[in-house]
């Protein structure tokens, strides 16, 4: 079934009587859809004011239009999504709804945030069929509770989006990347380096064959004092510019290309970057790393109990593929609150019910 | 304003639940001497005063814990405080509660400058973050202007902002984790020293939920390293519309300055006659300030002098030194001093969109005249974030009834226009009764139903942000 205005979403939700399977360009496919597939294609751009930074946008217009519409103005998502498809061997087009469903943020995280922070408004369709707005078009609003972030990585599990607002980033003109040629082990004491500098860091990773890399974007000539004072900065670990390759270094990482058409359970850590030495030592499989180290995508046999082999660590980690659980137990109390919410927010608990377990 | 009227089962048994919370807490953190509760009848919102029962001022998470406990048993509402200097009476108590106040609550846990972050206590203050670890080259970005004063706690109850968020965000964007103990005295950990949490983001639903949900004791905030400096520019205009138009302009040009702050003429005139920061006489200006190397800063300025000089300013004044820096920022940052040398204020602080400022600008002009009340306007106008100054005479009979008529019909301009009621300070009781204009009954039921899910009992600074018909049989329940 699919759906195109927030009128029939809502009267689809009313309507079901078992569980329904939310799907954008169902690209994200983690955890299990389970029951009836519910696409949400509710598309195009509802209100676009380039002079104050933001966009209003029906939650399944495909992220391709959205990106193509503002850079046409010079402009770009602070946040930086990544597709996942080719990551995780799927076609489709990764629609904006998923994105925000899956809190989806790419390199520039560790300097613009996240997803979830540059979300400013959503209209959605709650498990009774009610449609619910919160947040707005404005960049400051504390008007009433923040159901805006609540929503953003609640993977359908709340309610339907039907309508996405975000605050815009002006794209930057220039960009450099400072690259490193070490191990992935050693590349999170390089990159917290880099990123308690003062030189307004926008991206920091490991890639194979590469090794660990810098970027700073902005103004020309400021993206130059930046690079050649980080390469001082980081000059212990051997690091060179590279400014023609910058670009494909970050779409390759954003995108985590060298695990594309690859076997094996895939794994995504969000923790406490200085955890990461002794995750990626105790995990012993292929690595990419983001945010510092903040963020390991982990490539390891089938099977593998990556959670217990890999911890102790300070966060959590995902399961993209693989026949573990997606996402990781809470603790109770945490646990018992988010209970709670999805009672209250799906009573009939039919929304993505086999989603965030 | 109206306010539920207090239970009077929970005041018949003051002696008893003070008796309680004595025999679990140090002796010295309850107070219910009235001439010492006296000090917490109000925030800074204090046109409205209330004596609480009684004030707990705890020093650690488990004599929080063991308060709300206590309370929650005996039915008994609580207040959340952290300084009181909520601008919308965020922490005004009702005769019936506890107020809890986080003051003591104010050490440093953990500096960890290889993962970017500090865990400190709620009741910390905001500035004193900072005082922490600048010496090291660091600092915490949200920089709401009571930042001297005001604590993390309320900071997170508010989700507050400041002159700087335009670049770094607001509180809920540099909130990494924090301890919340629930009303049943459940602590909870939320969050950590990484980027994302699994599950549910319940740390952003708790941030800006204005104490309600449960009370913060300690939070993991992330902090940035300094720029290398930061270097404002002052352009006059000859209009507030020219001036607006100049903000868009910078703003699509790609330039993302840390702040645009804006100005108008009897918000200057004040300001002049208060600190003589030598501002140009015109009717607006703008405060730009860009950060980074000295070559960075002239690359950034040189473009908006000439975005500026297209909107034939009256005057563009680039700070040669950090005297004249301090020059510039001194008049914007005296405003609202300057203002109660006048008389008394309400500080409105809707937000709107920045395309909306020269038609919402002249709304506000118009409603002046007709409310017969001068209003002088500065704000945060790259994120259209705007604090209308509306000046009355608190001692004038029906002076401030009719100040908050306009400051309704000023927020109400704001929704019409696209903004919010709110964009930093929060609902608190100051508008409560507003919230029906910018959210319609399921919006305000989807909000109402996540503090069931915290607090069943309603008992966590209930009578505020939801207008009392809207709650009320919650509440009652």
């Amino acid at each position: 079934m699919k759906v195109e205005s927030e009128g029939q979403l809502a009267e689809a939700i009313r309507a079901a009587s078992g569980p329904l399977d939310i799907v954008g360009g169902g690209t994200r496919p983690v955890g299990c859809g389970v029951g009836e597939v519910l696409e949400v294609g509710i598309s195009g751009i509802s209100l676009y004011e380039p002079g104050a930074l933001t966009l209003v946008v029906g939650a399944g217009t495909p992220l391709a239009e959205i990106e193509a519409a503002i850079a046409a103005e010079g402009q770009r998502l602070p946040f930086e999504p990544a597709r996942w498809g080719a990551l995780l061997g799927v076609s489709g087009e990764s629609t904006i709804g998923g994105v925000v469903a899956a809190n989806v943020s790419g390199p520039r995280r560790v300097q613009a945030g996240a997803c979830r922070d540059s979300l400013i408004g959503v209209r959605y369709v709650d498990g009774a069929g009610t449609v619910v707005k919160n947040g707005g078009r404005v960049m400051k609003n504390v008007t009433g509770y923040d159901l805006v972030k609540l929503m953003a990585g609640s993977w359908g599990t709340l309610g339907v989006l039907s309508e996405v607002a975000f605050k815009l980033l002006p794209a930057a003109p220039a960009q450099a990347s400072v690259v490193m040629d070490i191990p992935a082990g050693e590349a999170v004491a390089a990159l917290s380096r880099a990123l308690g500098s003062p030189y307004d860091v926008s991206g920091a990773g490991w890639l194979p064959g590469i090794g660990a890399v810098v970027r700073v974007e902005g103004l020309a000539e400021s993206v130059a004092y930046r690079a050649e004072r980080l390469a001082a900065l980081l000059a212990p670990y051997g690091a060179r510019i590279e400014r023609d390759g910058s670009a494909a270094i970050w779409a390759d990482l954003a995108e985590v290309r060298p695990f594309h058409g690859r076997s094996g359970d895939l794994w995504r850590f969000s923790i406490k970057p200085s955890d990461a030495p002794g995750v990626i030592a105790r995990l012993g499989g292929e690595v990419v790393l983001d945010w510092g180290g903040g963020l390991i995508w982990a490539l390891v046999p089938e099977g593998t109990d990556v959670r217990a082999k890999a911890a102790p660590y300070s966060g959590h980690a995902i399961c993209l593929r693989g026949q573990a659980a997606a996402f990781e137990p809470e603790a109770a109390p945490v646990a018992a609150l988010s209970r709670g919410l999805r009672a209250r927010f799906d009573p009939r608990g039919i929304l993505n019910s086999g989603r965030m377990g | 304003m109206d306010m539920p009227i207090p239970s009077q089962r929970v005041l018949d048994r003051k002696a008893a639940i003070v008796a309680r919370l004595r025999a679990v807490l140090p002796a010295d953190a309850v107070i219910d001497d009235p001439a010492e509760t006296r000090a917490y009848e109000c925030d800074a919102l204090s046109a409205y005063r209330c004596q609480p029962m009684a004030v707990v001022l705890p020093r650690t998470t488990e004599e929080v814990a063991a308060t709300l406990k206590i309370c929650a048993a005996d039915g008994v509402p609580v207040v959340p405080r952290g300084a009181g200097t909520s601008l919308a009476g965020g922490s005004m108590p009702s005769e019936d509660s506890v107020v809890l106040g986080l003051a003591r609550m104010n050490r440093v846990l953990e500096v960890d400058y290889d993962n970017r972050f500090v865990r400190v206590e709620a009741g910390r203050t905001n500035l004193s973050v900072t005082g922490a670890i600048e010496a090291d080259g660091w600092f915490y970005a949200p920089d709401p202007s009571s930042q001297l004063a005001c604590a993390i706690a309320g900071n997170i109850g508010m989700n507050s902002g400041g002159a700087h968020c335009l670049k770094y965000g607001v509180t809920t964007n540099n909130l990494l984790g924090v301890t919340l103990v629930t009303m049943a005295g459940d602590v909870v950990e939320i969050g950590g020293p990484y980027c994302d949490a699994g599950g549910l983001d319940l740390l952003g639903l708790i941030c800006g939920s204005e104490g309600q949900l449960g009370v913060v004791t300690e939070a993991t905030l992330r902090i940035l390293p300094k720029p290398e400096g930061a270097r404002p520019v002052l352009i006059g205009f000859s209009s507030n519309e020219i001036a607006g138009a100049c903000v868009a302009d910078i703003i699509r040009a790609g330039i993302l300055p840390v702040a645009i702050e804006f100005m108008d003429r009897p918000c200057i005139v004040a300001t002049e006659a208060f600190c003589h920061a030598g501002y140009p006489d015109c009717e607006a200006l703008l405060i730009v300030e860009c950060e980074g190397s000295e070559a960075e800063i002239a690359e950034q300025l040189g473009l908006i002098r000439q975005i500026a000089m297209r909107h034939d300013p009256v005057e563009f004044r680039e700070a040669q030194s950090e005297d004249e820096a301090k020059r510039i920022w001194l008049g914007r940052k005296s405003a609202f001093g300057a203002m109660g040398q006048i008389g008394d204020y309400m500080c409105l602080d809707g937000t709107i969109p920045v395309s909306a400022l020269p038609q919402v600008l002249r709304r506000i002009g118009e409603l002046s005249v007709e409310y017969g009340l001068e209003v002088a306007n500065v704000f945060h106008a790259g994120d259209g974030n705007m604090h209308p100054l509306i000046l009355y005479n608190a001692n004038e009979p029906g002076q401030q009834e009719q100040c908050e008529r306009l400051g309704a019909e000023i927020l109400k301009a704001c929704v019409e226009a696209g903004g919010c009621l709110t964009g930093e300070h929060g609902v608190g009781i100051e508008k409560r009764d507003l919230m029906e204009v910018q959210f319609d009954a399921p919006d305000l039921e989807a909000q109402m139903c996540v503090k069931d899910v915290f607090d069943p009992a309603w008992l966590l600074n209930a009578a505020k942000v939801f207008p009392l018909h809207v709650s009320a049989a919650r509440r009652a329940g």
